[in-house]
């Protein structure tokens, strides 16, 4: 039986920028056994000299030509944004360092 | 007016016998009538639908030639972008995103006259199937208000099976056009994987992901498919060849000495009782018809769900990153002096439902660091078995038929604290997803035990979806006659309704 | 303990370097959309849907940044791989939109390459071999503005603003191996290695290489050993090196302070550090809580690259010779000293002077003509030499007509002074201007004749032997022919008048 502890839950849900209450990963923890058995069953086949297919379609190199098409006007690229400033987006104060 | 089919209200547009604002104002009027009670639609937009129904007719008027389609209502998924109408995914996370820009799909309706409607209730992001998982309440089936009309693209087939809207897009990333289009009784097809772009098509799954028709009848799907369908150079996935000859198919509807290959691995035990009993009766008209039906084997398609279940995740929880209350959307948490980091954690709990944090945490475990080899890679290679499998099958048979679903529909909340039993009920569509091949269902008439209507799936090859087409409209047509009517005119009336 | 000098620390301690270093490509457009990429637009006018990563939209790559990016490692001595794919790089961070990089992990599309650097040392040149591990494609990220706080820098900001003109425009990444043996002359050895990385860059014109701009940026990592160990030490990386001499300053400051950790018998921390610009110290980054887990996986949304090897032969026959290289065989062709050809290379006019030497002039003459009269000329006009409206052709030719004695230095002066103000070709200047030398031998005679007799004292020294005294007569001769006059022509007739050999 695979299991993920609450702490597992909480580091995962560190990576994936969610903020979940302590019920909610005890809750997901105690559902995860179940979850990770089902899908764990895709290491029950022999998949030695199995190639992995990552995509459906054996398509390659489809690019486009190096041409500049307009782009949106700054009122509608900025539409969506919660706040704004100055034609910029206006965020919190960020912690982390930038890569 | 309303229940007649697409191509019928097409051919009465032709003849000036309607016109387009007409037949979009008395399906605005049934939305009206009967929406409060089916909860198909999300957003209905009257304004939008009539100017373009206004503009249709016009265009008739100066004897352009339009689409066949042209003038027809259509009821759109909320993963589409449209410009400037709410457009959320069935997710709270979006709530009054007006997009800045068409969805491809969006802009070749448009281009085709295409009435647009409005946009259809979700599971949050595609995550589901049953449309409980939306963010904005879940939508009934007009069959029986206490159940599910499948997901997760319940609100667009409800919308076709309620005469809301004779035509209506979905998408379908592990069985979200067909199961729902199973459970209420019509047609619906998942294209080829990139036949339809995906350009603006909000992501769950890329490698997954399709939009398609839904209608009541193989002709009406089919007349939407051909109008949907098509290369387009801003999907790097998408498929540069001709559209398959889908309406074509559909007219001709014929299965003579075609070969069909029923799935072992898809039928039997797990099936409602109701389900195979309808599935094998259909397989018999098909015999009778003149198909030729072998058995195929494939044995990798055991793993497909748990295949599924690891791929769509692990692309969601990348996909859904983007969703950080930075740009668009929701922004919650921003008080005074918190940070961005906070405010995006923040958001994103608030924003996103209970289903979809479960699948970006587990898609985040089986990508992380130690885990990726044993889930996500597993998973790609039981992908190549499961294509191998197919390459096989389609050896044998021109088309390959499963039950769609294993159930009919089930009763709202029966499944909701239970992931993996409504996980359990998209068995029989995943494989066509993994394998990026098109499938259809179509109705194969009421299961016994509960008087709901039973899906049949039909498979093809990819870029073969004439196939699709020609194996149902000759399964239709033998259905029709031996049941004298339409399977929608045994639902039950809709409170309300004219 | 005091901060050890460098000669202490290298006394004691081996570095060893790896270097990583993003290139911006000069294309039309963004790597995945069709925004321009043009810099220092107004805010936010350079998006779209996708760069902005709105709901819904797609990346499609830029076919340009692929050729590109194969021809960076065909002039890195690379290989190109025949099936290479792009994969998602996940973190979150407010000036990426997708909360991903598209960039490549495990199947790069160059790998394994080489530079050869030189710089001088003690002992004279000496060549270094930095060896490449990978170069790959990816996306830049978007700009922040932080605002509030005392410092404008990310700490203490109140809140931030973000511009995402600069998001997705195409970024090469080029990965050293790691760099040994380099002893006290990384910090030269490092610098001498992206100087010849701009030059390379330069030359293929796939980048503006502007390091001010950020168009070249270098990650420097840095870890020191004890002499003779075979223990590789724990490692810094070092971020914003923004200029060649900033990479130098960098890597010694690194250098030492690891050494005086190390000598304190203190660990070093692996970590990413800021180099400052202004104090020339590195600062430590703020540390992450956990280790980032990117979880890389291919990008669904693209599919694999997988050029042809022909056009890869097609690509390789466009490259231009390797800079460093060049120079040194221009230097041997055209016997130029050191100090010349550093001069050339400063006043950028080596491409100009190597094609007017290509139509036929002489390399020391053209060279002249391109760093005296014509850099002058620039200089004065405030204007790059390029954009005179002097060329190659012109010069050439000029050179030609004052080797067929047709103009003296000083009528060709006049004659660039015509191109340059457009009056056209130098012989259409000479035309027009009706410049002309006197080489009719009776004018000359004449002019000799009166200037013999003007100063018949002066003649009469050099008729003596004297000869230094035949300049002024000479000089006399010029100014009576309003400079017209070949110069070496008046003397051997002045000289045979006054008959002396």
């Amino acid at each position: 039986m695979s299991s993920l502890s609450r702490d597992d839950v909480a580091k995962l849900a560190g990576l994936a920028r969610i903020e979940m209450t302590e019920a909610e990963l005890v809750e997901l923890s105690s559902q995860f056994g179940m979850i990770l058995d089902a899908v764990a069953r895709v290491q029950e086949m022999d998949l030695s000299g199995v190639k992995a297919t990552s995509h459906p379609q054996p398509l390659e190199n489809i690019a486009r030509p190096d041409v500049v098409q307009p782009s949106l006007s700054p009122e509608d690229a900025l539409s969506g944004a919660p706040a704004q400033e100055e034609s910029r987006f206006r965020v919190p104060q960020i912690l982390g360092e930038a890569e | 007016m309303i229940n007649k089919t697409a191509a019928e209200m097409a051919d009465s547009l032709a003849k000036g016998e309607t016109s387009s604002v007409e037949l979009t104002q008395a399906h605005l009027d049934r939305v009206a009538a009967v929406d409060g009670q089916v909860k198909a639609f999300l957003h209905v937009d009257s304004e939008g639908a009539l100017a373009q129904a206004k503009e249709v007719d016009a265009r008739r008027a100066k004897g352009e030639k339009l689409s066949p389609i042209a003038g027809i209502p259509l009821a759109l998924k909320d993963v589409l972008a449209q410009k400037g109408v709410p457009t959320t995914a069935g997710s709270k996370i979006l709530q009054g995103w007006l997009p800045p820009y068409d969805s491809t799909v969006v802009s070749k309706l448009k281009s085709a006259g295409v009435v647009i409607m409005g946009k259809t209730n979700m599971d949050e992001f595609a995550m589901g199937s049953s449309t409980e998982n939306s963010g904005y309440g879940p939508t009934f089936n007009p069959w029986d208000l206490t159940r599910t009309p499948g997901g997760s693209s319940g609100g667009s087939a409800a919308a076709v099976a309620s005469f809301e809207s004779p035509l209506a897009i979905g998408s379908d990333t592990g069985g979200s056009i067909r199961q729902p289009a199973a459970l209420t009784g019509i047609v619906g097809v998942r294209p080829t994987y990139g036949a339809v772009s995906r350009f603006g098509l909000i992501a769950y799954s890329s490698s997954l992901d399709q939009a398609g028709p839904f209608g009541r009848t193989v002709l009406d799907t089919a007349l939407l498919h051909e109008v949907m369908a098509g290369h387009d150079p801003k999907d790097a996935t998408s498929i540069n060849a001709p559209v398959p000859a889908v309406v074509a198919a559909a007219k001709s509807g014929d299965v003579k000495g075609m070969k069909i290959g029923v799935i072992k691995q898809l039928q039997g035990e797990g099936y409602q009782k109701g389900v195979q009993t309808r599935f094998d009766e259909s397989l018999q008209v098909l015999a009778d018809l003149g198909a030729e039906i072998v058995e195929v084997d494939c044995p990798s398609f055991e793993y497909a769900l748990a295949a599924y279940y690891l791929i769509a995740p692990s692309e969601c929880s990348s996909n859904l990153a983007r969703f950080d209350a930075m740009r668009y959307g929701l922004r919650t948490g921003d008080v005074d002096g918190a940070s961005a980091e906070a405010v995006m954690s923040a958001t994103r709990n608030a924003g996103f439902g209970r289903e979809v944090k479960r699948r970006i945490i587990l898609g985040t475990y089986a990508l992380s660091s130690g885990y990726y080899d044993a889930y996500y890679g597993s998973a790609q290679k039981i992908r190549t078995l499961i294509i191998q499998d197919y390459a096989k099958a389609f050896a044998q048979a021109e088309v390959l038929v499963s039950p769609t679903a294993p159930t009919t529909a089930y009763k709202i909340g029966e499944k909701v604290d239970d992931p993996m039993a409504m996980y359990l009920g998209d068995v029989a569509t995943i494989p066509v997803n993994l394998a990026g091949i098109c499938g259809m269902s179509l109705p194969a008439g009421l299961a016994d035990e509960d008087n709901l209507p039973v899906g049949f799936q039909i498979m093809a090859p990819a870029m073969q979806d004439q196939r699709l087409y020609q194996a149902g409209a000759a399964l239709e047509a033998a259905l029709l006659s031996k049941w004298g009517a339409p399977i929608l005119t045994k639902a039950p009336e809709l409170k309300g309704a004219k | 303990m005091a901060l050890p000098t460098y000669d202490e620390v290298v006394a004691k301690w081996d570095p060893v370097l790896g270097l990583e270093v993003h290139v911006e490509l000069n294309t039309n457009s963004k790597m995945f959309c069709s925004c321009a990429t043009e810099f220092g637009a107004a805010p936010n006018t350079q998006t779209c849907p996708v760069c902005l990563a709105l709901p819904g939209a797609l990346p499609v790559v830029n076919e340009k940044a692929i050729e590109s990016t194969i021809l960076i490692g065909l002039a890195l001595n690379c290989k190109i791989a025949p099936y290479s794919r792009f994969a998602r790089k996940n973190y979150f961070y407010p000036d990426m939109p997708k909360n991903f990089q598209i960039s490549q992990y495990d199947e790069p599309i160059c790998f394994d390459g080489y530079v050869d650097v030189e710089i001088e040392t003690e002992e004279g040149p000496k060549q270094f071999r930095i060896e490449i591990e990978r170069v790959h494609m990816e996306e830049d990220t978007g700009k922040s503005l932080h605002v509030g706080g005392a410092t404008g820098r990310i700490h203490g900001a109140d809140y931030s603003l973000l511009d995402y003109n600069r998001a997705g425009i195409p970024l090469v990444e080029i990965v050293t191996k790691i760099v040994p043996g380099t002893g006290k002359y990384a910090p030269e050895v490092a610098k001498a290695y992206v100087a010849e990385l701009r030059d390379i860059l330069r030359g293929l014109k796939v980048s503006d290489v502007k390091m001010e701009q950020g168009s070249l940026r270098c990650d420097a990592n840095v870890s020191l050993k004890p002499i003779g160990s075979d223990v590789l030490g724990t490692r810094s990386e070092t971020k914003n090196v923004n200029s060649l001499r900033s990479v130098e300053r960098a890597i010694r400051g690194e250098m030492i302070r690891h050494a005086e950790l190390l000598n304190d018998g203190k660990k070093v921390k692996q970590e990413t550090r800021h180099f400052q610009e202004d104090t020339g110290l590195t600062r430590s980054g703020r540390s992450k809580e956990q280790a980032e887990d990117y979880r890389y996986f291919p990008d669904p949304d693209l599919v694999p690259v997988t050029p042809a090897a022909a056009w890869i032969e097609e690509l390789r026959a466009t490259l231009p010779e390797r800079p460093s290289l060049r120079r040194k065989r221009l230097k041997e062709e055209w016997s130029v000293p050191d100090k010349e050809m550093a001069a050339m290379i400063n006043a950028d006019v080596l491409d100009i002077v190597e094609a007017t030497v290509l139509l036929g002039a002489d390399p020391t003459k053209a060279r002249t003509w391109w760093l005296g009269e014509i850099s002058r000329i620039a200089n004065e006009k405030e204007l790059p030499i390029a954009e005179l409206s002097i060329t190659p052709a012109h010069v050439a030719e000029l050179v030609e007509l004052v080797a067929k004695g047709e103009l003296t230095d000083k009528l060709a002066r006049q004659v660039v002074e015509g191109v340059v103000a457009g009056e056209g070709t130098p012989s259409e200047v000479v035309a027009k201007r009706g410049i002309k030398v006197v080489n009719d031998d009776g004018a000359l005679m004449a002019a000799i004749e009166k200037v013999c007799a003007e100063q018949a004292e002066t003649a009469e020294k050099v008729r003596g032997g004297h000869l230094p005294a035949a300049g002024a007569l000479i000089g006399a001769v010029m100014k009576e022919t309003k400079g017209q006059a070949d110069a070496a022509r008046v003397r051997e007739l002045l000289l045979g008048h006054l008959g002396v050999n």
